[in-house]
């Protein structure tokens, strides 16, 4: 009875004040088993994964192609992820995000275009047409996650808001050598003809389903790149949420809630900080490489730094440290300019002002974060949710 | 396989960078006449970074757009003074163009000071008011960057009927015909240089007396140093604050105009932005808090800027001051000049 009424009251004091529709949600999502889960959590994706093609009548857009708007979701919902580890785990502000992004895009541009000097397509080159995209895949997000570890090292070893500037001033300077190097990235010009996978090659398609080509209604190729673009989240979101339940998420709850504490009690900030910054690198790169894939074309007008403040604002409008909450934030950034095109001029000024009222009244976020004991926190909760329902009985 | 990448990778140094060190070595001097004029401006603007970093812990993200809208006001204190945009530059004698500058000056840097003053108000109280993380005063710093951009870019137009704000830069009025007046060393020294590098002195000295011999710089020191025993003390914080964002805007607005001088088609919503990138990077280049830091690490930024842009080639100018920052944080993380506002009596 004694071990009851803690558990209890250490969940009440988890979750102060009324609880809501969200803390039960969430209490009931905590108590389902893990097989539960998916079989809640699956016809859901699969709902989701099939708006394109349903096209419901208020949610679609009107004025723009549907499939194509979720598939800029799909990249921006991966880029939230990554930059929510970073940003809401570990409580680094990376400023320059879009760094990352425009290195795997450009990793994969250089790869595969007909304009770069390394192009590896084609007949002297050791990539095939047809699997070159998947090929550079990886490359692409080893390159990133090298990029995130040369950025990494130097700076974080600085005071959390010397950190703003430098990574900002990193996400200035992958643009200005993207600019500069013309007679690599194709400057100004940019590089053109990316490889992206080539299946489903039929009559109507001759450059397959993922080509830009396709403009099949509704099977565009908007909606293919969506459909790969949930793959690849739900495969980031097991691995991102495997990593926060193990010693390296604690780590960083620990490194954001008080990194001289932490230090103290022996977790080593640095090595964790950049693994945060290293893994977050990365995933933007996926992010960067699906791009290139979706567009055939990079140009690093693309890239500008105001496109990191636009990422930030998912998660910060989302609720950092949620990865459901930044995936949320990031259909609203991508989904609300593209459905009332009239805010579209209106876009940096409305987020901005998101920015600024949030932070005023709930800096959490919308769907704000709840800590649980992470270490055996699922056991935990399973176990006070069943108590408090067997005492209601 | 190393034989491809290592030609492209040559290839790729050999066109896209110089590596021009002659060119530098041929023309120093005019550099560092120029470079200095350069810096004077990041210096003016680093110093509210450093200020209101040193009383608040805050990187004013928003102080770009604060210079930005001291830009504006000049400008349109000008066109009510009856200048319009036009190529050639007013002949109006030295005495009454040095009133005109005048005007525009105490014009931008009274919107400037305002804007920031305001700022301060709207966006930061309410969540000192809560005791908000430091995160969180920074995200909103983003927000209020972008609201003021965006305010000059689409709203502005639409207020004065498109004569200011929009997405092209404002049509240059031009008070000042650049003139070379007298040579360093070779160097030509023009009249231009001259009032930028003469007023940014002036004003960095009247700065620096205010801050280190008035009684309301002592407040402004003794709250960057222990804002609790300050307050005990007697000073009010919120004065303080207010004074410190009051400052750093009217010397953002004055380097406002001193920038339109140097560079007249400027003038424009995103033209804030990284100018304060850079004067950041110059605060913390010279010592975060360290009102003498800024204007020193200013100063030196714009020089080295200058030489590197000649030594690599134009389009790696902001490469240059971001490199910089860079190495002198992982050598020297406090700055040249060491941190702290409160101790920087010197």
């Amino acid at each position: 009875m004694s071990t009851s009424t803690s558990a209890t009251s250490a969940a009440a004091a988890k979750s102060p004040g009324p609880v809501g529709v969200g803390d039960r949600l969430r209490l009931w999502w905590n108590q389902l088993s893990r097989p539960a889960q998916w079989g809640v959590g699956l016809p859901i994706i699969l709902l989701i994964a099939a708006m394109p093609v349903i096209r419901p009548p208020l949610l679609t857009t009107p004025d723009t192609d549907f499939g194509a708007v979720m598939a800029q979701f799909g990249m921006y919902a991966l880029l939230a992820i990554g930059l929510n580890v970073v940003v809401g785990s570990a409580g680094l502000l990376d400023l320059g995000y879009v760094g990352f992004y425009a290195v795997g895009a450009y990793t994969v541009g250089l790869l595969t275009s007909p304009d770069s000097p390394w192009n590896k397509t084609g007949a002297d080159g050791f990539l095939s047409d047809k699997w070159a995209w998947l090929a550079v895949l990886p490359v692409a997000v080893a390159v990133t996650a090298i990029s995130g570890l040369i950025l990494g090292s130097p700076t974080l070893r600085l005071r959390g808001d010397y950190l703003a500037i430098v990574t900002l001033g990193f996400g200035e300077i992958v643009r200005l050598l993207a600019d500069n190097l013309e007679n690599t990235t194709g400057g100004g010009q940019g590089l053109s003809g990316i490889a992206y996978p080539r299946v489903g090659v039929t009559e109507a398609n001759p450059f397959g389903i993922f080509s830009i080509g396709n403009t099949a209604e509704p099977f565009n190729s908007g909606l293919w790149w969506f459909w790969l673009s949930i793959v690849l989240i739900i495969v980031v979101l097991m691995f991102v949420g495997n990593l926060e339940r193990s010693r390296v998420g604690r780590a960083w709850v620990a490194i954001r809630e008080d990194e001289d504490a932490a230090e103290i009690m022996g977790v080593p900030t640095f090595k964790f900080k950049l693994w945060a910054f290293v893994i977050g690198a990365s995933i933007g790169g996926l992010s960067g490489a699906l791009y290139a894939g979706q567009v055939q074309f990079v140009v690093p007008t693309n890239f500008n730094v105001i496109n990191s403040v636009l990422f930030l604002c998912a998660v910060v409008l989302g609720g950092q440290g949620n990865k459901l909450g930044v995936i949320l934030g990031a259909f609203i950034i991508v989904y609300l300019p593209n459905r009332f095109l009239g805010i579209g001029d209106y876009k940096y000024l409305i987020f901005g002002l998101a920015l600024m009222i949030m932070m005023v009244f709930r800096p959490q976020g919308l769907i704000p974060v709840r800590q649980k004991l992470l270490a055996y926190g699922r056991k935990i909760w399973q176990a006070a949710g069943r108590r408090s329902r067997e005492e209601q009985s | 396989m190393t034989g491809p990448w290592a030609a492209s990778v040559f290839a790729l140094a050999d066109s896209d960078i110089n590596f021009n060190i002659s060119a530098l070595g041929h023309s120093f001097w005019q550099l560092t006449i120029d470079g200095l004029a350069y810096g004077a401006i990041y210096a003016l603007v680093a110093v509210g970074y450093t200020l209101v970093y040193g009383v608040l812990r805050l990187i004013n993200f928003a102080h770009s757009e604060v210079f930005m809208l001291g830009m504006f006001g000049q400008y349109a204190a000008l066109m009510i003074l009856g200048f319009s945009p036009s190529g050639n530059a007013y002949a109006e004698g030295a005495v009454m163009t040095i009133v005109f500058l005048g005007i525009a000056m105490i014009v931008g840097m009274a919107v400037s000071g305002g804007v920031a003053v305001g700022l301060e108000r709207v966006a930061y109280r309410p969540l000192r008011k809560r005791n908000a993380p430091s995160l969180v005063f920074l995200i909103t710093a983003i927000g209020a960057s972008f609201v003021l951009q965006e305010f000059v870019h689409f709203i502005l137009p639409k207020l004065t009927g498109g004569k200011l704000g929009g997405v092209n830069a404002q049509q240059p009025i031009r008070l000042v015909e650049s003139k070379q007046q007298f040579t360093i060393f070779g160097g030509s020294v023009t009249n231009i240089t001259l009032i930028i590098v003469i007023s940014a002195l002036i004003l960095a000295f009247a700065a620096d007396v205010f801050i280190n011999r008035t009684k309301f710089g002592r407040g402004i020191r003794a709250v960057a140093q222990d804002p609790t025993t300050a307050t005990l003390m007697g000073v009010s914080r919120e004065k303080v604050i207010m004074l410190t964002f009051l400052i750093g805007g009217v010397l953002a607005g004055a380097a406002a105009l001193l920038y339109t001088l140097r560079i007249p088609n400027g003038i424009i919503y995103s033209g804030g932005f990284i100018l304060g990138i850079k004067a950041f990077c110059a605060a913390v280049l010279g010592g975060i808090g360290n009102l003498r830091g800024a204007l020193l690490g200013g100063l030196l930024l714009g020089v080295l800027e200058n030489y590197g842009q000649i030594v690599f080639g134009s389009g790696w100018r902001d490469v240059v001051s971001f490199v910089v920052l860079i190495l002198v944080l992982m050598v020297r993380p406090t700055g040249i000049l060491g941190e702290t506002l409160g101790r920087a009596r010197a």
